[in-house]
C-alpha cells in the first residue's frame, strides 16, 4: 500500500538520546517524544507530559539519527518512546517510513493510550504498523479499577490493542513496572501472565523495577510526588513477579 | 654475515630479507601464523606464578603503606652493570622464568642523576631517603646533567611560560622517554650481529668533512655500540650470554626482556613504552609448541612471568611529577592485534595470552595494554577483547585503520596513545601548550589572570563589555602564534640538551641508525576552548573585570551548542581549532629536521591544568580541573555516549598524529542485561566509533558507587588492584590523589536511563 507520506511534519521532541541499550534489540537511538494523556505516579519523565520539547521535522531527524548507522551494524536501530509516540503517528510514521527504506530496524516504546479503534484513527495507526518493527508496551495494571487509580485512564483499549497487534502478526515485547503494593498484586500478575498467554506475537515480557530517579524532576516541575514513601522492590519481589509472569520462557 | 650457529637458532623461518639486514618486520611477516578461534586454549597461571605474584602483590601493599615507595638507592648511580643480579624473590627465584630487576630488588628505585641531579635528589628526600653527599659534588662540580643544560640556555620568555603554566610538563629535568627500542632485535639477532652493523653504519656516517651533524652522529653510534657491549655485560650477570640468536621461545622471551631492561635501567623517561611484541614471540612460542618442546601452560607462564616484570617497574619522581602523572605511571605499553598492509589479521594465540594476563594475576595498570582495533579483526578476538574491558577496564583500542597509513603495520604506542615505527623512528615529544589559557592572554592582552603578569605579548587586550566572536578569534589566533613559537623553541633547546647529556644510547641501538624524528606537541584545554569561543558565537558573554581591568569572570546569557553532542556547529570549532594550532606549530623550525605533529591527550594533568587557569566564557570556574584529552567538558552531554563519540570522531587524526585520546565510562547495567549482551554491544559500539575514523578509546565500565565507595574505604581487598583507565593510560584507582579521585568520579559515567 502506499500513501501520501509529508516527511517535513514536524514533531515534538523532548530529548534525544544516541545511546539506548534497553530499549529494543541491539544499540538503540531512542527518539523521546513529548506529550502523554497518562498521569502515571511512578513516571520518571514527567517532563514530557506537556506539550513542550524541541521542533524537529522527520527529514531533519531522520538525517541526524542516520549518523548512527554505523553503530548499529548487527543489531539495533531506532526506538521512539516518550511521553507518548502514539499522540503524533504521523510524525512516527514518516520517521520509520525513511528509516524503513534503508533497512533499520524500528520500535515504538508505547504505554497504548491513544489506541483506539476508530476508523480514521485506526487507519492511521495500522500505517504506523507497516513500518514498526517491534512494538514494546508497557501494560501498566490488569485490573481495570487499579489501572484508572495510578494512570487517570482506562486499560480496556490498551488490552485491545494488544489484541490488534498479535492478530496483526505484529512483533511485541510486554512490559510491566513493579511496584511494590500497587502493580504487584498476586492476582493481577496472573491475569497479566494470562492475557499474555492469549498473545501469540510476544517475543519477550519484561519486568521493569520501580526506581526513584524520577523523583527530582517532579520536584523541579512543583509537583507533588505520589508514591513518596513507596520503596523500590527487593531483588527477591522481582524474582517472584518473573517467576509469575514466567519472563525467562521468553528470552531470545 | 651471520654463521652457522645463526642458521640452527632460526630453523624452521621462513623468508630471505630479514636474513640479509636487520628487518623485524619482514621476520614477523614471512613467519606468524594468525588466529581467529575464540579464548578457550588459554590456561590458568602456574604454582610458580601463583607464589610470585603472592609476593609482589604482598611488596606492593608494603609500598603503599610506606607512602609510596618501597626503597630508593642512594649511592648507586644507576647503569647497565651498576648492580648484581636481583629477583623477585630470593626464596623462590628458581620460580622466575623471566629474568631482570632495574636494581638488585623488587620495587627499589633506581638513583638516575643524568637528567637532573637535583630531581635525582629531591625524589629521595621527598620519601625521607639521603642521597650520598659524594654524588652531589660529582653532579654538580663535575658533570653537566640535562638539565642543567637547558638552564644554562632557557631564554627569560621561555622560563614565563612555564612559570605561569601556559606550557606545562616540559620534560626539562627528567628522561623525555617515548622512545621505544626495537628490542625484539635482541632476540632475533643476538647483539653481536647487532653491533656488526652499528659499526658499518659508523663507517658510513659522513664522507670525511666533519660537520656538526657528522660530528654528532659518530659521536652517538660510539655510544650506541658500548650500550650494547653493556647488554651482553648486564645479560651475564643473569647467566645468559645474549651475543647470539635466541634459540627457543624461553630465550626469545628473555633476550627481549633484557633490550627493555637496558633502556630502563639508563632512561627514566615519562613514558618507557615495550612496543608491539606479541606477534613477534607468537612465532618462537608457536614454533616450540609445533616441535612439541613446550606446552599451553609453559607458554602462558613466559608471558605471565613477562608481564610481571613490567607490572613492577619503577622510577624514583617528586611530588609535582605526581601530580601530573598521578598514580606512578611508567607507560610500559604494549600493542596487541592490528592488521597487516597485506590484509592478514595480525591477531595470533600470544594476543590471547597477553589480554589473559589481566585474567591470570588480576587488572593492574601496567603494562598499558593496547589493542590496535579495527571492525575488520576476528570477531572472536573483539569479543575477548571487549569481556577483558567489561573485567578489569585495564584496555585500551587505537584505530589502526587510522594509524596504518601513516605508520605501517610494525608500528608502537610509544606513550600513552602516539605511534612510532618500530625500530625506525624516535620522538622529540614534551608539555601541553594550555590553549584555555591562550584564549584568556587573548582576551587580556596577555596578561595573566592568575599571576597578573605580563607573560604573553603586550597585545591589545579586548576593552568591550560583551565579547565580539569576531574580535576574540582576530587576537586568539594571534596570541596563538606567539604560544606555537615559543613553545616549538622551548622544545628544540631540552631535545639539543638531551641529546647531549642524556642520550638513550640503549634504546637508539635498538633503532636504525638513520632515524625519523617526529617532534611532537600537545594541546590542553581543548573542549574549554571550543564551548568557550561557541559561547561567544552562538549566546552573549559579558565580561566581569577586576580593578586593574582584567577579565576575571564572564556571565554568559542564553543558550550554546556544545562539543560534545554530534552538533556541528560546536564540533566545526573543534575541527578548526585542531588545524589552526597544528599549523601555527608546522611554521617553526624542529631541531634536527623533525617532523611536527601534534596532540590531543592530556593524561591526568588536566587536574593541575585546570588550577593553573583562570574563569572561563563556557561556563568553568577557576581552579576546576580541564576535562582530559579530547573529552567533551563534564555535564556537555546531553545526547548519550554515541554523540558524544561522533563529535570527538569528527577530529582528523592526520592534524593530531600524536594522538587524540578519549576516556569514556560506562555504566554496566547501561550496556546490557547479561554479559553476552554487554560483550556483543561494547564490540558494536567500537565498530562504530572506529569506523568513524576516531583515533583512541579508553573504556571503563563501572559505575560511580564504586568509584565513590573506593575513595572511601581504599582497605578493602577487592579494591587493591582496581585499575581504571584516565586519558592515555591505567591506573590503580587508590594510587590517585584524592583531587583526582574526585574529578575522575565527576566525569559523565554513561548510565542506563
Amino acid at each position: 500500500m502506499s500513501y501520501d507520506i509529508d516527511f517535513d511534519i514536524t514533531g515534538r521532541v523532548s530529548k534525544l538520546e544516541s545511546f539506548g541499550l534497553v530499549d529494543g534489540p541491539g544499540v538503540r537511538f531512542v527518539v523521546f517524544l513529548s506529550g502523554c494523556n497518562m498521569r502515571c505516579k511512578f513516571c520518571h519523565n514527567p517532563e514530557t507530559w506537556g506539550g513542550g520539547g524541541e521542533s524537529w521535522t522527520a527529514k531533519k531527524l531522520f538525517e541526524h539519527i542516520r549518523r548512527y548507522k554505523d553503530y548499529w551494524k548487527k543489531n539495533g536501530g531506532i526506538t521512539v518512546s516518550g511521553g507518548e509516540p502514539l499522540l503524533q503517528m504521523p510524525f512516527v510514521t514518516a520517521l520509520f517510513t525513511l528509516a524503513k527504506r534503508e533497512n533499520i530496524h524500528t520500535a515504538i516504546d508505547t504505554a497504548g493510550q491513544p489506541f483506539s479503534s476508530d476508523p480514521a484513527r485506526l487507519s492511521e495507526f495500522e500505517q504506523l504498523s507497516e513500518v514498526t518493527d517491534l512494538f514494546i508496551l508497557d501494560i501498566k495494571d490488569m485490573n481495570a479499577e487499579g489501572h484508572r487509580e495510578l494512570t487517570g485512564v482506562a486499560n480496556a483499549n490498551i488490552i485491545e490493542m494488544a489484541k490488534w497487534l498479535s492478530d496483526h502478526n505484529k512483533k511485541m515485547w510486554i512490559r510491566h513496572v513493579l511496584v511494590p503494593g500497587i502493580t504487584d498484586r498476586e492476582e493481577d500478575l496472573k491475569a497479566l501472565h494470562d492475557f499474555i498467554s492469549t498473545l501469540k506475537t510476544v517475543e519477550r515480557t519484561e519486568i521493569l523495577p520501580y526506581h526513584t530517579f524520577g523523583i527530582p524532576k517532579w520536584e523541579e516541575l512543583g509537583l507533588e510526588y505520589p508514591l513518596k514513601d513507596v520503596p523500590v522492590p527487593t531483588d527477591d519481589e522481582i524474582k517472584r513477579a518473573e517467576e509469575i509472569l514466567n519472563t525467562g520462557s521468553f528470552e531470545p | 654475515m651471520m654463521n652457522n650457529e645463526n642458521i640452527e637458532a632460526w630453523e624452521g623461518f621462513e623468508g630471505r630479507i630479514w636474513k640479509k639486514e636487520i628487518n623485524v618486520r619482514d621476520f614477523i611477516q614471512k613467519n606468524y601464523r594468525p588466529y581467529d578461534g575464540d579464548e578457550s586454549f588459554l590456561e590458568g597461571p602456574t604454582e610458580a606464578t601463583d607464589k610470585l605474584w603472592g609476593v609482589v602483590q604482598q611488596l606492593q601493599k608494603e609500598e603503599r603503606a610506606k607512602g609510596g615507595v618501597l626503597d630508593m638507592e642512594t649511592k648507586v648511580v644507576s647503569g647497565l652493570t651498576a648492580y648484581g643480579a636481583g629477583y623477585i624473590s630470593e626464596e623462590y627465584k628458581d620460580l622466575e622464568k623471566i629474568v631482570g630487576l632495574q636494581t638488585d630488588k623488587p620495587l627499589k628505585r633506581a638513583f638516575m642523576p643524568f637528567g637532573g641531579i637535583k630531581m635525582a635528589e629531591q625524589a629521595c628526600e621527598a620519601y625521607g631517603y639521603t642521597p650520598d653527599p659524594e654524588l652531589h659534588k660529582i653532579f654538580n662540580e663535575y658533570v653537566t646533567t640535562h638539565n642543567q643544560g637547558v638552564f644554562d640556555a632557557y631564554t627569560p620568555e621561555m622560563k614565563s611560560v612555564r612559570h605561569n603554566k601556559i606550557i606545562t610538563g616540559l620534560p626539562d629535568t627528567y628522561g623525555r622517554g617515548r622512545i621505544v627500542g626495537d628490542y625484539r632485535r635482541v632476540a632475533l639477532y643476538g647483539i653481536d650481529y647487532l653491533i656488526e652493523q652499528k659499526k658499518k653504519d659508523f663507517s658510513n656516517t659522513g664522507d670525511g668533512t666533519m660537520t656538526e651533524d657528522v660530528i654528532r652522529l659518530r659521536e652517538e653510534i660510539s655510544k650506541q655500540i658500548k650500550a650494547l657491549n653493556g647488554m651482553k655485560e648486564m645479560a651475564k650477570i643473569y647467566g645468559y650470554d645474549i651475543s647470539k640468536p635466541a634459540k627457543n621461545a624461553h630465550e626469545a622471551v628473555q633476550w627481549l626482556y633484557f633490550g627493555y631492561l637496558a633502556a630502563i635501567k639508563t632512561q627514566n623517561g615519562a613514558a618507557m613504552s615495550v612496543g608491539r611484541v606479541s606477534t613477534f614471540l607468537d612465532i618462537y612460542i608457536q614454533r616450540d609448541l609445533d616441535k612439541g618442546v613446550i606446552t599451553e601452560k609453559e607458554a602462558q607462564e613466559l608471558i605471565d612471568h613477562l608481564v610481571m616484570k613490567f607490572r613492577i617497574v619503577k622510577f624514583a619522581r617528586i611530588a609535582s611529577y605526581n601530580q601530573l602523572f598521578s598514580g606512578d605511571p611508567v607507560w610500559a605499553t604494549l600493542e596487541v592485534a592490528g592488521i597487516g598492509v597485506d590484509g592478514r589479521s595480525m591477531v595470533t594465540k600470544n594476543d590471547y595470552r597477553f589480554l589473559h594476563t589481566l585474567e591470570n594475576m588480576g587488572p593492574s595498570p601496567e603494562p598499558n595494554m593496547t589493542v590496535l582495533y579495527s571492525s575488520a579483526l576476528p570477531e572472536n578476538f573483539k569479543k575477548y577483547a571487549s569481556k577483558i574491558s567489561i573485567n578489569t577496564s585495564s584496555v585500551q583500542y587505537e584505530n589502526d585503520d587510522v594509524m596504518k597509513p601513516y605508520w605501517g603495520d610494525d608500528y608502537s604506542i610509544c606513550c600513552c596513545v602516539s605511534a612510532t615505527q618500530t625500530g625506525k623512528e624516535m620522538q622529540f615529544f614534551g608539555a601541553r601548550a594550555n590553549l584555555a589559557k591562550c584564549l584568556l592572554y587573548a582576551i587580556n592582552g596577555g596578561v595573566d589572570a592568575k599571576t597578573h603578569e605580563q607573560c604573553g605579548p603586550m597585545m591589545r587586550p579586548i576593552t568591550s563589555e560583551y565579547l565580539d566572536y569576531y574580535e576574540v578569534m582576530d587576537k586568539f589566533d594571534k596570541m596563538m602564534d606567539w604560544l606555537a613559537a615559543t613553545y616549538v623553541n622551548a622544545l628544540n633547546l631540552i631535545h639539543y640538551m638531551h641529546d647531549k647529556y642524556f642520550y638513550e644510547a640503549a634504546e637508539m641501538a635498538l633503532i636504525d641508525t638513520d632515524v625519523r624524528r617526529t617532534f611532537a606537541t600537545g594541546i590542553a584545554g581543548f573542549s574549554h576552548v571550543v564551548d568557550s569561543l561557541s559561547a561567544i558565537k552562538y549566546a552573549r558573554v559579558r565580561t566581569i573585570r577586576d580593578a586593574d581591568g582584567n577579565v576575571i569572570h564572564f556571565e554568559t546569557e542564553g543558550d550554546f551548542p556544545r562539543y560534545g553532542n554530534d552538533d556541528d556547529r560546536a564540533d566545526d570549532i573543534a575541527v578548526w581549532l585542531l588545524g589552526a594550532f597544528l599549523d601555527k606549530i608546522k611554521k617553526h623550525h624542529t631541531y634536527r629536521n623533525s617532523e611536527p605533529t601534534t596532540s590531543i591527550l592530556t593524561i591526568t594533568s588536566n587536574v593541575v591544568y585546570g588550577k593553573a587557569t583562570a574563569d572561563l566564557p563556557d561556563g568553568r570556574l577557576a581552579g576546576e580541573p580541564l576535562s582530559p584529552g579530547a573529552n567533551p567538558s563534564y555535564g556537555a552531554e546531553k545526547n548519550g555516549l554515541l554523540a558524544s563519540l561522533n563529535s570527538v570522531a569528527k577530529l582528523p587524526y592526520h592534524w593530531a598524529l600524536d594522538g587524540i585520546s578519549n576516556t569514556q565510562t560506562i555504566n554496566p547495567e547501561a550496556l546490557g542485561h547479561t554479559q553476552q549482551e554487554r560483550i556483543d554491544n561494547l564490540v558494536q559500539v567500537m565498530d562504530g566509533y572506529f569506523d568513524k575514523g576516531a583515533h583512541h578509546l579508553n573504556v571503563n565500565v563501572f559505575g560511580t558507587e564504586k568509584l565513590i565507595d573506593a575513595m572511601e574505604h581504599p582497605e578493602k581487598e577487592e579494591y587493591a588492584n582496581f585499575t581504571i583507565r584516565v586519558s592515555g593510560y591505567a591506573v590503580k584507582f587508590i594510587d590517585l590523589t584524592r583531587e583526582q579521585q574526585l574529578d575522575v568520579i565527576s566525569r559523565t559515567c554513561h548510565k542506563a536511563l
